[in-house]
């Protein structure tokens, strides 16, 4: 990982590029720092802290946050007393590892790769510009971004909620949306950055909860745009906690009195004029592409859009212009965190296809000695204790806690140490076992969720299981939290050490746990999303299988004509479905389904009924693409009317009852309710598209579009705004009062909507009315049950985490994409399909894959067979499994198990234990720590 | 009662309540040191058991969180 890094030039193509790299000094060695602080701590020099957008200070030598990747300080020259005047080096005075590089330089890297990603991101709109929001001169006027760090425990207000003016708590805060975004007037972003509505209502829940006093707050909004999945339901849910949602655009914010309180005027959707007064404003900024970003899409020449996001094609989402740089996240477009990952996903498969041939070509195997065996020998444990520089040592009085830990049972080796995590230590480690005769390891220093696995290694370079090391945390959850009293840090340490000792005269050498990968893929779906999920691991050489119920691949994209940008939609299937049909390592299974599997990751055998009769796969891994579809509705005479239409339909009708001159659409057919509580997401979008689609070959004709908020996300509000400027009417609707639509004596329709801005009912006479009905999951329970995945309430496949592992089941080897995990339009499920063949990729690009062996362990003899395991355990890492002559009994699949140990804490027999974490060695924590 | 300290057990998740307590030490919060943790890979993991046990060897509290 290179940090500091500007890339400076590109050349080469595609397989085989050379990159330059400028690398910022940092002024401090990254091997020696060990995020200890002290520097900054002793840093005479303060500055305005960026990442807590200025509110508070940091030092000239600092870490950007606390989670930083590496957690390593650097020192910022431009505010450094040193840099700046000739003298001071506090930091180097005070650091205890002699880390800090005063003579530190900048290095030009010269790297060469086959492929590139451009993640570069955004900037957040600046609205000190706008003059009517008067940001700069008013102290309670905040960005979004400055609030977000307000909420934040890690900010500079601790997560209290104060207004800057006085520090007081406010008691109503407003929340402006559409700031720096659908906005051609005030600035240059005519898009929508699609997070905002969302990221709004977050905040004034979180400000909800953290507030001491009654709160209220208020979100004024053009449309809301909660799309995504999930999101819909967190809307209704802020409504009804008391969010107060004001469907107004704020022109101006004016102040109110001398305490800084704020005044804002808005129109009522009926047009009354108010005037109301808040504590605090939150203007809710949108996403530009960062100028850095710009220059280094210049650099590496890719192609930018008008908004200077980077160009990719609808059928090519993460492709840039030039061969071999693909692009993830904002830099391509505004979109939220879940879509992001998918397209970083998405990305890596892109480059992992053009770079498969040299896959594994630059690994390398560290080779370990020979473990020994111990038998039943008695515990000899060594204790290291670690000074930390001073981060201990300067607080808690390590002799003491080394001479207490040598009293302990078992102990048989005690040690001090100024950095236990040094080189120098580390061999000193692997000579004490050797010398001691050590078979068990205890180091208290710092936390084990950094530092274990490099433990781990040491002991394991002396010929010890790595299991048999436990760590004592007297930093992270000692010294650094109780730094004002030394004698409590010290027992405390005494207690953590003790509690260490006690488990880890308990622990037992646990062998590595590997298993073999079939290297192949099952898809289920043939769908745009199974296909190019298939495709992209065939193009690794990963063989796949499709399985597709249907009589034909292509799913629900053979209705669709265009997508939203204009890409014709029919030529690219045929071309895919071509490629897919051609593909030596894809076989596709048509007019077949699965009915049963077995199995864990890389290691799947699934029963496919076919016509020909039932077939065996082995496979590795499962990608589940199963799609959906749009709903029929039994409302506004669909089915009853042929000029009532859904969705591509409107298409057909359009040539049949040609001359039709009013064509009304309606948004929210079956989405948005009490049946349905999500969005459908791209219903908008394709409205829109057909209406403008319509008016550009007949501009005479009226077309209406009937909708509740209009959600045409990031640079779809281009195409808003451009059915608005061709004269298409655009008339909301609320759920309370829905159009009706009738059939007129004379056999026409006429469409009766109560119109919120002349707040009176309109009657449209209309020749084709098109429905925009919800989009469904196709059935998803079977598969669900088959492969144990969970389904959520509307029946879309859940992922295991929406922004951390988007495409991904909670059990391992099984991934998800397409309109089976949600709406999506047609460049996002490509993304996604993407997504999945990577992330399959991670298990089927090697011969066999090392899972974690801490493990479940079912006792058969004490098992009795009642299941309970089964139905708690998340992963499908249990069984019930029939044994001759003694009915049910749980069987623990090692390859699931995520080691979370639910299974052990409800068997009711305790006939399951869970290795490294085992009743007896929990237990002697717990009896060791009073 | 006025120096009355009680000890308190905490199951922490390794995953999140864990992680919590290491990042509570990054950023220096301050906190009562009547905390003595132990590790576990999930909430899910203690066993009533471990809580019974834990107030029997004389602790004055337990704290599960995950």
């Amino acid at each position: 990982m290179l940090t500091l890094c500007e890339v400076t030039a590109i050349d080469g193509d595609e397989g085989n590029f050379t990159v330059e790299i400028r690398k910022s000094p940092r002024y401090v060695d990254v091997e020696k720092c060990i995020g200890c602080g002290t520097c900054a701590e002793k840093c005479p020099a303060k500055t305005s802290d960026e990442f807590n957008e200025g509110l508070s200070k940091r030092k000239a030598i600092y870490v950007p946050y606390p989670q930083a990747v590496p957690l390593k300080y650097a020192i910022d020259a431009q505010r450094c007393i040193y840099f700046q005047k000739g003298k001071c080096k506090a930091c180097e005075k005070f650091c205890p590892t002699g880390a800090i590089k005063f003579d530190d330089q900048e290095e030009n890297i010269s790297l060469n790769v086959g492929s590139i990603i451009f993640t570069a991101g955004l900037k957040a709109f600046d609205p000190s510009g706008l003059a009517t929001y008067e940001y700069t001169r008013l102290p309670n006027v905040l960005t979004s971004i400055e609030f977000e760090r307000i909420l934040s425990a890690g900010g500079p207000t601790a997560g209290h909620v104060v207004r800057p003016s006085d520090n007081r708590e406010p008691r109503k805060i407003a929340w402006l949306q559409c700031v720096g975004s659908r906005d051609l007037n005030r600035c240059d972003n005519p898009y929508c950055s699609s997070v905002c509505c969302m990221y709004a209502i977050k905040e004034a829940m979180i400000a909800k909860e953290h507030a001491r006093n009654e709160l209220q707050t208020t979100i004024f909004f053009m449309d809301m745009r909660t799309h995504g999945k999930d999101f819909e339901k967190y809307y209704e849910r802020a409504k009804s906690e008391g969010i107060n949602f004001v469907r107004s655009r704020i022109h101006s914010i004016s102040e109110a009195d001398q305490t800084g309180t704020l005044s804002l005027k808005y129109a009522t959707e009926s047009g009354q004029l108010k005037e109301e007064e808040f504590d605090l404003v939150v203007l809710s900024v949108g996403m530009e592409p960062s100028p850095d970003a710009i220059k280094a899409a210049e650099r590496l020449g890719i192609a930018l859009n008008e908004h200077e996001f980077v160009s990719t094609e609808d059928t090519n989402p993460v492709r840039s212009s030039r061969a071999g740089i693909y692009v993830a996240g904002v830099a391509q477009g505004c979109k939220d965190i879940p879509q992001s990952v998918m397209e970083a996903s998405a990305a890596a498969c892109c480059a992992g296809i053009s770079l498969a041939p040299s896959r594994g070509t630059l690994v390398r195997e560290k080779e370990f000695p020979k473990e020994k065996t111990f038998g039943d020998e008695e515990p000899r444990i060594g204790v290291f204790v670690c000074n930390c520089g001073s981060n201990i040592g300067g607080i808690a009085d390590v002799p003491a806690i080394a001479q207490y830990a040598k009293s302990l049972p078992h102990v048989t080796y005690v040690e001090e140490n100024l950095f236990t995590c040094s080189q120098d230590t580390q061999e000193k480690i692997v000579e004490s076992i050797k010398e001691h005769g050590l078979n068990r390891i205890v180091v208290a220093a710092c936390t084990p969720r950094t530092h274990e696995p490099l433990f781990q290694e040491t002991i394991r370079n002396a010929g010890l299981n790595p299991y048999l090391f436990e760590m004592a945390n007297i930093r992270n959850q000692c010294t650094w939290v109780h730094s004002s009293s030394k004698e409590e840090a010290t027992e405390k340490s005494k207690d953590l050490v003790r509690m260490a000792v006690a488990r880890a005269s308990l622990l037992e050498p646990i062998p590595d746990l590997s298993v073999q990968v079939s290297k192949s893929a099952l898809v289920i779906g043939g769908g745009v999303a199974g296909m190019t999920a298939a495709l992209s691991l065939a193009d690794q050489g990963f063989p796949a299988t499709i399985v597709e119920k249907s009589e034909a691949l292509g799913g629900s994209a053979r209705e669709i004509e265009r997508t939203w940008t204009g890409a014709k939609v029919q030529p690219y299937l045929s071309a895919l479905v071509e490629k897919v049909k051609a593909h030596p390592d894809i076989q596709v299974m048509l007019e077949s389904e699965v009915v049963n599997a077995s199995g864990f990751v890389g290691n799947f055998e699934t029963e496919v009924a076919t016509k020909e009769g039932p077939q065996s796969i082995s496979h590795g891994v499962v990608i589940v693409a199963t799609g959906g579809h749009a709903t029929e509705p039994e409302e506004y005479l669909y089915g009853k009317n042929p000029r009532v239409t859904r969705w591509h339909e409107l298409e057909g009708n359009l040539k049949k009852f040609q001359g039709s001159n009013s064509i009304v659409f309606i948004q929210c057919v079956g989405s948005r309710d009490e049946k349905r509580p999500y969005c459908s997401r791209i219903c908008c979008t394709t409205s829109v598209t057909q209406a403008v689609a319509v008016k550009e070959e007949y501009p005479q004709r009226d077309v209406y579009i009937l909708y509740r908020d209009m959600r045409t996300f990031g640079e779809r509000e281009l195409l808003y705004r451009k059915a608005r400027e061709k004269g298409v009417i655009f008339i909301r609707y609320s759920l309370e009062r829905k159009p009706r639509v009738e059939e007129t004596e004379e056999g026409l329709l006429q469409v009766i909507v109560f119109d919120p801005i002349l707040q009176r009912e309109l009657n449209i006479k209309a020749d084709l009315v098109n429905l925009a009905t919800a989009i469904e999951p196709a059935e998803t329970d079977k598969i669900a049950a088959i492969y144990k995945l969970a389904i959520n309430e509307e029946n879309f496949f859940m992922e295991a985490h929406a922004k951390l592992r988007p495409v991904e089941f909670a059990s391992e080897g099984i991934y998800l994409c397409g309109l089976a995990h949600y709406p999506k339009p047609l460049d996002e499920s490509i993304a996604q399909a993407m997504a999945a063949a990577s992330r399959a990729a991670t298990v089927l690009s090697r011969p066999s894959i090392h899972v974690s062996p801490l493990v479940s362990q079912v006792d058969a003899e004490k098992c009795i067979g009642c299941g309970l395991c089964v139905e708690v355990c998340g992963f499908g890492a249990i069984l019930l499994e029939e044994v001759e002559g003694k009915g049910m009994r749980a069987k623990n699949i090692p390859a699931s198990c995520k080691g979370c140990g639910l299974c052990a804490a409800s068997c009711p027999q305790k006939a399951i234990d869970m290795l490294h974490f085992r009743d007896q060695q929990i237990i002697a924590s717990v009896c060791a720590a009073p | 009662m006025t120096d009355y300290e009680p000890k308190i057990i905490a199951f922490l998740c390794n995953w999140c309540a864990y992680a919590g307590a290491d990042l509570a030490g990054v950023s220096r919060l301050q906190y009562p040191a009547n905390l003595r943790t132990v590790r576990v890979m999930c909430s899910g993991r203690v066993d009533p058991v471990f809580i019974i046990k834990a107030l029997r060897e004389g602790s004055d509290g337990v704290l599960v969180s995950g």
